[in-house]
């Protein structure tokens, strides 16, 4: 399954960009010093081994965690002097998929879709709202989903609604955390024809946090290897994959053997 | 000596936990009025909490509230027999019911159905990145979430107490009616013949800050849960049992407060 690359990148327009980043938990240094550019239209994964702080990278750039030192520029906005009311602006512009998908328990389907939508979008009729949702289930191909509730569904359909639920704000910027994990080959594959679907059809720019290889084969344009807190290496997935380096090559013979 | 260290250590560490403590929930505090009065207002969320907390506590209070009235007048009717009292029955119960069982109970039992359950939700929406979810969609968590269920238990709250005080009369007025015979109106006249304006404020009040407490302590509680589903289940325990704690000190407070109002 290769990547359908008829996309677009604007390597002039800078939709992320960080630099001089650290981030620590007492004395636990997990980011140190990560220097990053995301342009318009571009997939970039980031690789990583659990705890090196990926998702906590995208933490940062949506603003749910604050960095110790750094900048974060998302959409030509500092993330982290904004006042509310601008960054609540800037999250729209901004789509978060979940790794555990996120969907509120108490909420259908439907009513999961709705409601960032009537949150935000208070003047919307009804009618509109409906329309809204039916479009995203069809992007995500669950349309006959709309009334079960997420304990009803099985980990792939959740991580669908979940992507469905940022899509429906029509985000410039998706932000996915594991996407494949925790699911069976197959679905894994569909949820990577799902990114590159979204991004053809939403003209989105990503950031793909994985450790499956495929997905990051099959996703990115750029892949962005993270090891201590930094970026060993940035570049083409095949570039980064058929590297020497020793620490780089021991997470991939890992990945294989699993 | 290493040991002493050790103590010593442990000592500091409690003593900067307990102030940490104290300024997480002066800020949640501060945040609750800070938001409770900024738009926008989410009324569809509030009727919906309230719904939640006030119709589906029915049951267990008109239970509670009915046993009480009938448990605390046969238990007090002979010593006020022995002394020739008994006519006082109902204005004793008026007095034990409206001014302290009603609301005591009616909190008590929302502590540990409400509280918890509250406690439990909001755990389980924290630790499962609901609330995370939320915030990046541009919703505010605190204001949705939050402020409702506070809001939805302070009103609620003392609606269910004076239910419960009502129930809790009927009760009484069964036992006495089939001792005595006497009138649904005479029972209700002798209940509130001692029964002042003062007394009713200080129900209110009693009822309204053990609705607030309820709600705060197990927003507060879910809000802050961590380590995943064990998490989950000490943050609906802590919000029943300091719900409980913090509405007995509330409890002594207030009584202490209007015995020295009407003394004064």
């Amino acid at each position: 399954m290769d990547k359908i690359k008829q996309h677009f990148i604007d390597k002039e327009e800078q939709v992320i960009s960080i630099s001089g980043l650290y981030k620590s938990f007492g004395d636990l240094k997990v980011l140190n010093g990560i220097d990053f550019t995301l342009y318009k239209g571009e997939n970039v994964a980031i690789l990583g081994k659990s705890g090196t702080g990926k998702s906590v990278l995208i933490k940062i750039i949506v603003g749910l965690l604050r960095p110790d030192r750094g900048e974060v520029f998302a959409l030509g906005k500092p993330v982290h002097s904004l006042n509310h009311k601008d960054l609540d602006a800037l999250r729209l512009r901004i789509g978060f998929s979940f790794q555990s998908s996120a969907l509120y328990d108490g909420m259908n389907v439907y009513q999961n879709l709705a409601f960032p939508l009537t949150m935000n979008a208070k003047h919307l009729t009804k009618k509109e709202v409906d329309t809204a949702v039916e479009k995203v289930l069809d992007a995500v191909n669950l349309r006959n989903k709309k009334k079960q509730m997420p304990s009803e569904l099985s980990g792939g359909q959740r991580k669908r609604i979940g992507i469905a639920r940022t899509l429906i704000l029509k985000p410039e910027i998706m932000l996915y955390d594991e996407p494949t994990a925790g699911l069976d080959p197959i679905t894994s594959t569909e949820i990577i024809q799902l990114i590159n679907e979204v991004q053809q059809r939403y003209n989105t720019s990503s950031i793909i946090i994985t450790h499956d290889l495929t997905c990051a084969r099959n996703t990115s344009d750029r892949t962005a290897m993270l090891l201590d807190g930094r970026f060993a290496k940035v570049g083409q997935f095949d570039e980064i994959f058929n590297t020497e380096d020793q620490h780089l090559k021991e997470f991939y013979n890992y990945n294989f053997i699993q | 000596m290493y040991g002493d260290r050790i103590k010593k250590h442990i000592f500091t560490r409690r003593v900067d936990q307990f102030f940490r403590d104290i300024y997480d929930i002066s800020k949640f505090f501060r945040t609750f009025f800070k938001e409770a009065f900024k738009r926008p207002f989410h009324f569809n969320e509030l009727i919906n909490q309230c719904y939640e907390v006030g119709y589906r506590s029915l049951p267990l209070i008109t239970l509670t509230g009915f046993i009480i009235g009938i448990v605390f007048t046969i238990q007090s009717r002979p010593p006020l027999e022995n002394f020739g009292a008994s006519s006082w029955l109902p204005s004793l119960m008026g007095i034990a019911i409206i001014k302290s069982l009603g609301p005591l109970v009616t909190s008590l039992i929302c502590a540990g159905k409400v509280g918890s359950g509250i406690g439990a939700e909001l755990g389980s929406m924290k630790v499962t990145e609901q609330i995370e979810a939320m915030e990046v969609s541009s919703i505010h968590p605190f204001k949705y979430l939050v402020v409702n269920r506070i809001l939805a238990t302070t009103i609620t709250i003392p609606i269910l107490s004076f239910y419960c005080c009502f129930i809790a009369l009927m009760g009484s007025f069964i036992n006495v009616h089939f001792e005595e015979s006497s009138s649904i109106i005479t029972f209700y006249q002798n209940a509130f013949s001692t029964i002042t304006f003062i007394d009713i404020i200080e129900s209110t009040i009693k009822a309204v800050t053990y609705g607030f407490t309820i709600g705060f302590v197990g927003c507060y509680n879910g809000y802050n849960a961590s380590q995943g589903t064990r998490g989950v289940g000490r943050a609906a325990n802590l919000a029943v049992v300091y719900a409980m704690f913090i509405i007995f000190i509330e409890e002594i407070l207030i009584v202490q407060i209007f015995t020295w109002i009407i003394n004064s």
